[in-house]
């Protein structure tokens, strides 16, 4: 079979490959489709990955025994690590898993592109889009790396979610930014000839290194300063890059697959990170530039408008009682939720209350959680049908019927200063209308904080009652006390 | 530039066009899995990784190459099991269980 031919099956293998991804992504339209969507996405990829090895294998003289060793090698490595965390991480940690795989795929995309370079710097083959898209690919893909690293380390507790302040802060960038762009601007005119011809091969990887580093530590510089509540923008952002870093590459390796589904990965992150940003009515620049946990002056004009009314606490038998003999009872969960791995029991709670006849849905903020649709996960994982999960435009009309609220462990959604006060640092943020219900009961361990750092008018509130109590053991309790009625 | 530089931006433009038309559609509901599922589609790179192993001669290039196919391989296989295990568990069945419930109860 001559060489032409040979690209051509290969060519027209990618692309099934590529029509596999968009399809997958297309099923993941709904629940019911979503994972047949991901396992057709994963054979795309199977194709893809067996087309490649295939083409190199019968084209020339094949793959060398050094390559099939690193292929080989690296696949079982690298397939095994993925595999036994992915079996072992609870869906809690979710968001710090898939921001570490994105990393990983970060960093492959600027290995791509350097190694690229090495190859092409001196030759002919070293052309304007070669220099342009190795130098996107490189700092796209270091970016990504170190910056999804911080994102997890975040995420994990291992670095702190406060915004941390950058040595230099804002000149530091400056500096960071110039270097890469006048690295730029050097690769790409002495790939064009005429002014800078004479560069040596040497000083061009040189540059090329000074590049990397620039990029690794722009990554670092960027995610530090963002608090721990702005993670999951962040994380929708580096996976929009990473997509973007994998096109680049495809455009140095003349690839169409590795094209097409960056570029996939690339515009949907974009969307996603532009939804979350929205759901928290602030732009993606306001999020990436940081602060919304120093802003002090704020929080305090918040609290001082919010202040002044007393709380009124709930015990768990009064609490039951509201719930048992409710119509309808709306449960809110957030976070905290999460983090008491209280799930279960909240779960175990509404079906309790299903069973003696009352209605029970669940009001998901659209960042509820640590990642855009966590929240939905950690209810699915404990076998909530997903049909009871009301996303806010669905649930905030039905609050005003809702004899009961139950928010456990949500904080700043659930805020009515970002409907009614302008000072606070909240203001104009989506929220679920809790206090359009006829009662409220929160499930909260004390009267701390949201992540926002403001005061949360709802718990002053005279129709809320507080249950200071563990998440998980508050709706344990609950549940007891609903069953002995 | 060459056809061929053209040929795959025109590929890049349009790949980019399908993502926002595909992605808008998804309700917030699976916004987690589907990222999960965007990150894994990222890991493609492992297709970069096996072309630079191919072309790799010099010790600094097998270790480009081999670190490379062990990121975007841990990428692949890491990113679609977890998403499949999320998938898996956004089961329907409240009609049969709403049914049963009070029996039990």
């Amino acid at each position: 079979m001559s060489e032409q031919w040979l690209f051509t099956i290969a060519f027209f293998a990618w692309l099934v490959g590529a029509a596999a991804f968009v399809l997958g992504l297309h099923l993941m339209n709904s629940p019911a489709s979503a994972r047949k969507g991901n396992q057709l996405s994963a054979s795309g990829m199977a194709v893809a990955i067996f087309t490649t090895l295939a083409y190199y294998a019968l084209r020339g003289e094949g793959l060398s025994i050094e390559a099939w060793v690193i292929i080989i090698v690296g696949l079982v490595i690298g397939g095994g690590l993925g595999l036994v965390m992915a079996k072992r991480v609870k869906m809690t940690a979710m968001p710090q898993l898939v921001s570490l795989f994105n990393a990983v795929g970060g960093g492959a995309a600027a290995l791509i592109a350097i190694f690229d370079y090495m190859h092409v710097a001196g030759t002919e083959k070293e052309t304007l889009s070669t220099a342009v898209f190795v130098v996107l690919g490189v700092v796209i893909g270091c970016i990504t790396f170190t910056g999804s690293i911080v994102a997890s380390g975040k995420l994990q507790g291992l670095i702190s979610g406060a915004p941390i302040k950058v040595p230099g802060g804002q000149m530091t960038t400056v500096a960071l930014g110039l270097i890469t762009a006048v690295g730029t601007i050097i690769l790409i005119l002495s790939a064009y000839g005429a002014p800078l011809e004479g560069i040596g091969t040497g000083v061009k990887l040189g540059i090329l290194l000074a590049i990397t580093i620039a990029g690794c530590v722009f990554g670092i510089t960027m995610v530090l300063p963002i608090g721990g509540a702005d993670m999951p923008v962040v994380i929708s952002l580096l996976n929009s890059f990473t997509g973007t870093a994998a096109a680049m590459s495809g455009f140095v390796l003349n690839n169409p697959v590795l094209i097409i589904a960056g570029a996939l990965v690339g515009a949907s992150g974009g969307i996603l990170t532009k939804l979350m940003a929205d759901a928290m009515n602030r732009s993606i620049m306001n999020i990436m530039v940081g602060g919304f946990g120093g802003g002090d002056a704020a929080a305090g004009a918040g609290a001082a408008a919010g202040g002044g009314g007393s709380v009124r606490e709930v015990g768990v038998d009064d609490a039951a009682i509201q719930m048992a003999y409710a119509q309808k009872v709306i449960v809110v969960p957030g976070y905290g939720l999460a983090v008491a791995q209280a799930q279960h029991a909240v779960r175990e709670l509404a079906e309790i209350l299903e069973a003696r006849g009352v209605e029970v849905s669940y009001a998901i903020h659209p960042v509820a959680g640590r990642m855009p649709g966590h929240m939905n996960v950690l209810l699915a994982e404990a076998n909530v049908p997903y049909p009871q999960l009301k996303e806010m435009e669905e649930i905030n009309p039905e609050f005003s019927r809702a004899d009961v609220a139950l928010v456990v462990g949500a904080n700043d959604v659930t805020n009515p200063a970002a409907r009614s006060n302008p000072a606070s640092p909240i203001y104009g943020m989506p929220i679920l209308d809790v206090d359009q219900a006829k009662s409220v009961v929160v499930i909260k361990r004390s009267m701390g904080r949201g992540y926002a750092g403001i005061d949360n008018e709802l718990y002053t509130d005279p129709k809320t009652g507080m249950l200071f109590a563990d998440a998980k053991a508050g709706l344990e309790s609950l549940a007891a006390a609903v069953k002995a009625l | 530039m060459d056809t061929q530089l053209l040929n795959s931006l025109a590929l890049f433009v349009l790949a980019i066009l399908v993502g926002f038309e595909v992605i808008s559609k998804v309700p917030a509901t699976l916004h987690t899995p589907l990222m999960s599922g965007a990150n894994s589609i990222h890991g493609i790179v492992i297709v970069g990784a096996i072309i630079i192993a191919a072309e790799a001669s010099d010790p600094l290039g097998y270790v480009l190459a081999f670190v490379a196919t062990v990121f975007g391989a841990a990428n692949v296989v890491g990113g679609y099991v977890v998403t499949d295990r999320m998938l898996q568990m956004f089961k329907k069945k409240p009609v049969a269980a709403k049914a049963d419930a009070p029996k039990e109860a």
